[in-house]
């Protein structure tokens, strides 16, 4: 096998030697200067019309102007130093070109045989007073920097802070309690499926980016997509929900015949759908959408456990290693969201722009109160769940001790199902409250991964109350530190809070000592 | 083991005179423990006042699942912390040390559950066990004429073990190939190679094929007959029985009594303990006392 | 594109500059994950401190370029204690949260407004490889190589520096692996209580190996200014630790050779599966989609290598299967 390899290897080494290489001779063209220019708020939109000049002493030896996606690109006629400059009056109105080093001097460097890439960028009109001053008195950071801040797309958005100190403590309180709920309900499968596997789910937080995505499109019309996906999910969640209930019951033969039926009957139906298009087009308010996709969020849940998590371990798979698919499951998650749903960043429609609720100095928007609601009666209700019902205790037991609830009786297999059915859900239902509360993008759940992370070791991994506790924390932590520092480093402070834990009670809050040995 | 008898008459001479009575103290004792605490949750899972253990002896550790053994074994090797407590090896004292320090100290244990390092051969599960390797330190490492030397050394030492106990001709094999019993004795010859003055055998007899079970004994003795101290935990009453000079019995954390092997098998408290509780025990099988 | 320019091509960038620094990152990832098992998926917060240690140091304050990559590595070791202290003690599940939390809590500090003096946020720093060209013995201008594997001057020192860093590591990292240093590592890949109760200091190899691998990583990331001349933060996003992870386990986890041979294979197959994918859509055979979806299928392309390989060939090319199979845990 491995001399086989070995030869077919030389064989392609020699073939590609001696075919001369046609694909370098564009590359040997010389040299150039290239670049692109995008939007201050979001640098992947490109900005039209923007004319740069590159001359050499007095001769100008080219000259571009930015194309629909921003790129620009002048040849130079051989390496050495090129003066360039930005036609500030083609640059539109509403943006200022940002001042730079390579901006004010102007002068480049060019290396022989290379294209160099330049950085040019704007920012809003009438930034630039600010811009100035803060580099002339460094005090004035800290105001500028949130300013930059809310410009900026991988940030989480804090609203409408003002006031005093205190007035603004009261509201990024109330802030941090929002987040830290939707932390708490997107983080509590996350735990549960730590504790009744010991698998550390790295494609949660796209699980989380999935809920949002899918109210996305149930909300604002669902045609060939969303009926296809709609009748995939419903043929796969059908065959395992058949499975979780008769298994043992009927005869194995005819239960995989209707199961593979089942999937099959989804897949095709889910065809039909695609090719029929737009001529079947519906859609349906938000929290009906909402409702679809956790329920759909479910079924990826236990679609994951059942044909993926389980055979691994049947498979005695070694932990870290299904540590590692986990993260190859993230990947191809978010990509494929990526390519369904572009890149865009969404928000719900209908509840942008809405009047301001004042409960004393702390104003929310109707949204947010309805967010903090949905997420207050979904913890409730998980913990009632978790305390009071059969499942519920079933899955604490398991999650405590899979051994010991194994042997007493409680099928793990099924209990871990109905886990994954619970973390999926209620991670779709997260993915939803923060798409309301922020925007609707495919790395959104990614960002709260980190948070979720952080709070299920601040509460203790495994424990789905410690989640909740924990979640709460970080979410108050994240909002309440942007009163001292810039609203970038609230991740960086949830996490310095998560190191903390680790050194001093790497249990967590509510988690116990673990025996050893 | 044809030369025992003396020798075991030896080790009880030495105990004669100490009274069968919980913490009792001994004539020359090696590790001595003073109010050693430890609980999970709201649960004592090991709480010993004091107790001492004769150098040079075999003593058992026994008790019902659950009454800490290995928690205790899981303390004093630095395994695990204390909530409070002391202890001292050898005249010095060694709680709060780490594992690895205890182990340097000359306390060297080993495991229930056999921890062969199973993608090593036999011959480098035998050589880790070697202390003060020039070629450990990152730096040493890469100087090889450096270690050379010593590593020969070592090797020439690990095969002389490997032969006692019987793995010379598997040394080239990977220690996951080791049968269980196998690999009890790897484990065991492996913790002889830090040359250690007292080693702590947590079931060593767990999990081995009856017919290996007599040549552990075996090694189990001569380790004492070299001067060692061995202190094991063990379920079998037999073997318990068979070949400790002291027994220590644990309930609940709690050191109820400690004598020699007669005085044990007619104490009352113990037979309540233990004894009367073993039947249910090979039912529920290996606990969670890992 | 005729499908033989599409292989010459990716053959061409298998051996390039990028494949060679993504070895060098593997070869540091290696000694975490192959050999010692710990489980850090934020190799990519190593390469970023050490590339902005370059680059702070040549683009801001003007330093020479080995000066650079001096800070770069005391970056590394310092970002490799921090994280190790805390996490090192606790099960490795701890290690691999903290990792990938880290590296990305790294890249928002690095291209948040308030580090902008020094890094100049979003934007990036730029000419950073004047310095490293003045010492180039090839001439910049010219063009080496025979056949397709033909390369500019400035590109082929970046290449001989970086795979010659890979050849002196990968030969480090065989010298300790075959000293009794690397048995105590490999010891503790396999049980560290054991070790343990063998009076080594766990903990404290396992902190040689994160400092040492992680300045490897390190010196990567410097190669990685050098070679672009420019650097943003957004480069160093969490999807480059687990290109290194598919390289490493594409190569074979825990060899000598495993990140060299994975890099190349895993390069080559990006920049084929990439100019595949670019020259069916300019044939018009991909009607759904557009060019940035190719960039993601290809990033989805690696998660399904990673769960292919974990599922059908965990040892990876070079691996010994055999060995992957004896593992009981």
């Amino acid at each position: 096998m491995r001399t086989r390899l070995v030869t077919v290897l030389l064989a392609l080494i020699t073939a590609l030697v001696v075919i001369p290489g046609p694909a370098t001779a564009d590359e040997q063209g010389g040299e150039s200067l290239s670049g692109q220019i995008g939007q201050p708020d979001d640098r992947s939109q490109g900005v039209e019309g923007i004319r740069i000049a590159v001359s050499d002493g007095d001769d100008e030896v080219g000259a571009d102007e930015t194309d629909p996606d921003g790129n620009w690109e002048v040849e130079v006629p051989g390496p050495g130093t090129y003066d360039l400059e930005v036609d500030r009056g083609s640059v539109p109105e509403e943006y200022e070109l940002r001042e730079t080093p390579l901006v004010t001097e102007g002068t480049v460097e060019v290396e022989p045989g290379e294209s160099s890439t330049l950085i040019l960028a704007l920012e809003e009109a009438g930034e630039d007073q600010s811009q100035e001053e803060s580099s002339a008195s460094p005090e004035d950071d800290a105001a500028e920097e949130d300013e930059d801040g809310a410009a900026d797309e991988e940030d989480i958005e804090v609203e409408g802070v003002s006031g005093g100190f205190g007035d603004r403590f009261l509201q990024l309180t109330a802030a941090g309690l929002l987040f830290g709920l939707v932390i708490a309900v997107s983080a509590i499968g996350l735990s549960l499926i730590f504790g009744t596997t010991k698998l550390i789910n790295f494609a949660h937080g796209d699980m989380v980016t999935f809920g949002a995505m899918m109210a996305l499109l149930f909300s604002t019309g669902a045609a060939g997509l969303g009926n296809s996906l709609l009748a995939i999910f419903a043929g796969v969640g059908g065959a395992i929900l058949l499975g979780a209930f008769l298994e043992g019951k009927v005869r194995s033969t005819p239960l995989i015949v209707v199961q593979w039926t089942a999937v099959f009957g989804g897949i095709a139906v889910a065809t039909a759908m695609g090719v029929a298009g737009d001529s079947i087009a519906w859609e349906v308010p938000l929290w009906a959408a909402a409702g679809i996709a956790v329920v759909m969020g479910a079924v990826l849940g236990g679609t994951m456990e059942r044909y993926l998590w389980r055979p691994l371990r049947r498979r005695n798979v070694a932990m870290i290693q299904m540590f590692i698919v986990s993260i190859g499951l993230a990947l191809i998650l978010r990509h494929v969201l990526l390519v369904l749903f572009s890149a865009n960043r969404t928000r719900y429609s209908g509840f942008q722009v809405q009047d301001m609720v004042h409960l004393g100095p702390v104003s929310l928007p109707p949204r947010d109160l309805v967010i903090i609601g949905v997420a207050v009666a979904a913890l409730l209700l998980v913990g009632s769940l978790l305390q009071f019902t059969r499942i519920g205790k079933a899955m604490r037991a398991v999650s405590d001790n899979r051994d010991l609830a194994e042997s007493s009786g409680i099928d793990v297999d099924r209990v871990t199902l109905y886990v994954w059915f619970l973390g999926g859900g209620l991670a779709s239902l997260g993915g939803v409250l923060f798409g309301l509360n922020q925007v609707v993008d495919y790395e959104m759940g990614f960002r709260l991964l980190l948070l979720m992370f952080a709070a299920v070791i601040l509460g203790g991994l495994g424990t789905a109350y410690g989640a909740m506790v924990g979640g709460l924390a970080v979410g108050l932590v994240a909002m309440l530190s942007t009163l001292w520092f810039p609203a970038q480093l609230m991740q960086a402070w949830a996490l310095a809070l998560m190191i903390l834990m680790l050194l001093f009670r790497p249990q967590g809050l509510l988690g116990r000592r673990e025996r050893v040995g | 083991m044809s030369s025992d008898e003396t020798t075991v008459s030896g080790a009880e001479d030495r105990m004669a005179g100490v009274e069968p009575v919980p913490g009792v103290g001994k004539p020359d004792p090696v590790l001595v423990a003073d109010g050693v605490r430890r609980s999970f949750g709201g649960l004592t899972a090991v709480d010993v006042e004091h107790l001492e253990v004769q150098r040079g002896t075999i003593t058992a550790l026994i008790g019902p699942n659950g009454a800490g053994k290995s928690t205790l074994f899981n303390l004093l090797t630095g395994f695990d912390r204390v909530d409070q407590g002391r202890w001292s090896f050898d005249g010095e004292a060694i709680n709060g040390r780490r594992g690895h320090q205890v182990a340097r100290s000359g306390m060297v244990r080993t495991f229930q559950l056999t921890k062969a390092l199973t993608r090593m051969s036999v011959l480098d599960n035998m050589l880790l066990g070697a202390q003060r390797q020039y070629g450990e330190r990152m730096a040493g490492a890469l100087w090889r004429p450096g270690w050379r030397k010593q590593e020969a050394a070592n090797t020439e030492r690990a095969m002389a073990l490997l032969e006692r106990f019987r793995l010379l001709d598997k040394r080239d094999d990977m220690a996951g190939s080791l049968s269980g019993g196998q690999r009890k004795l790897l484990e065991m010859a492996r913790s002889l190679m830090t040359e250690p003055d007292m080693i702590m055998l947590d079931e060593p007899m767990a999990g081995v094929n009856p017919a290996l079970v007599q040549s552990l004994l075996g090694h189990i003795t001569s380790l004492r007959d070299e001067g060692r101290t061995v202190l094991f935990v063990e379920h079998d009453m037999d073997v318990i029985m068979g070949i400790s000079d002291w027994i220590v019995v644990l309930a609940q954390g709690r050191v109820i009594a400690e004598g020699r092997p007669s005085d044990i098998k007619s104490d009352k408290q113990v037979i309540d303990a233990y004894l009367g509780a073993q039947e249910d025990e090979a039912e529920a099988g290996e606990g969670d006392d890992g | 594109m005729d499908i033989l320019t599409i292989l010459a091509e990716s053959a061409r960038s298998a051996v390039g500059p990028v494949a060679a620094i993504y070895a060098l990152a593997a070869v540091g990832l290696n000694l975490h994950f192959g050999y010692t098992g710990l489980l850090n998926f934020g190799q990519v917060g190593f390469m970023l401190v050490g590339a902005y240690g370059v680059g702070i140091s040549v683009g801001v304050y003007g330093l020479p370029v080995l000066v650079g990559f001096a800070v770069s590595l005391a970056c590394a070791v310092v970002l490799a204690l921090l994280l190790g202290i805390p996490t090192l003690r606790l099960r490795s599940d701890y290690l691999a949260i903290s990792t990938i939390a880290t590296a990305e809590v790294l890249r928002y500090v690095y291209r948040a407004g308030f580090a902008e003096p020094l890094t100049n946020g979003v934007y990036g720093l730029q000419n950073l490889s004047a310095g490293f060209r003045s010492i180039n013995p090839f001439e910049s201008a010219e063009r080496y190589g025979f056949g397709v594997f033909n390369f500019s001057g400035n590109h082929l020192w970046v290449m001989v520096a970086t795979w010659s860093l890979v050849g002196l590591f990968a030969l480090l990292t065989w010298m300790l692996m075959h000293s009794p240093w690397g048995r105590v590592i490999k010891g503790i890949r396999e049980d560290e209580d054991a070790v343990r109760s063998l009076g080594k200091n766990v903990f404290a190899y396992k902190m040689q190996v994160l400092v040492l691998g992680g300045v490897i990583g390190a010196l990567a990331g410097g190669m990685m200014a050098v070679h672009q001349a420019a650097i943003n933060p957004d480069q160093f996003k969490p999807q480059v630790s687990f290109f290194l992870w598919a390289i490493l386990l594409l190569g074979g986890a825990g060899r000598v050779l495993g990140p060299l041979i994975g890099s190349v294979v895993f390069w080559f197959l990006m920049n084929f599966t990439d100019g595949l994918l670019r020259a069916l859509g300019s044939e018009g055979y991909l009607p759904f989609l557009s060019g940035p979806d190719f960039g993601a299928i290809q990033l989805a392309f690696v998660g399904l290598l990673l769960v292919l390989l974990i599922v059908f060939r965990p040892q990876g090319l070079i691996g010994d299967r055999k060995e992957m199979l004896i593992n009981v845990k």
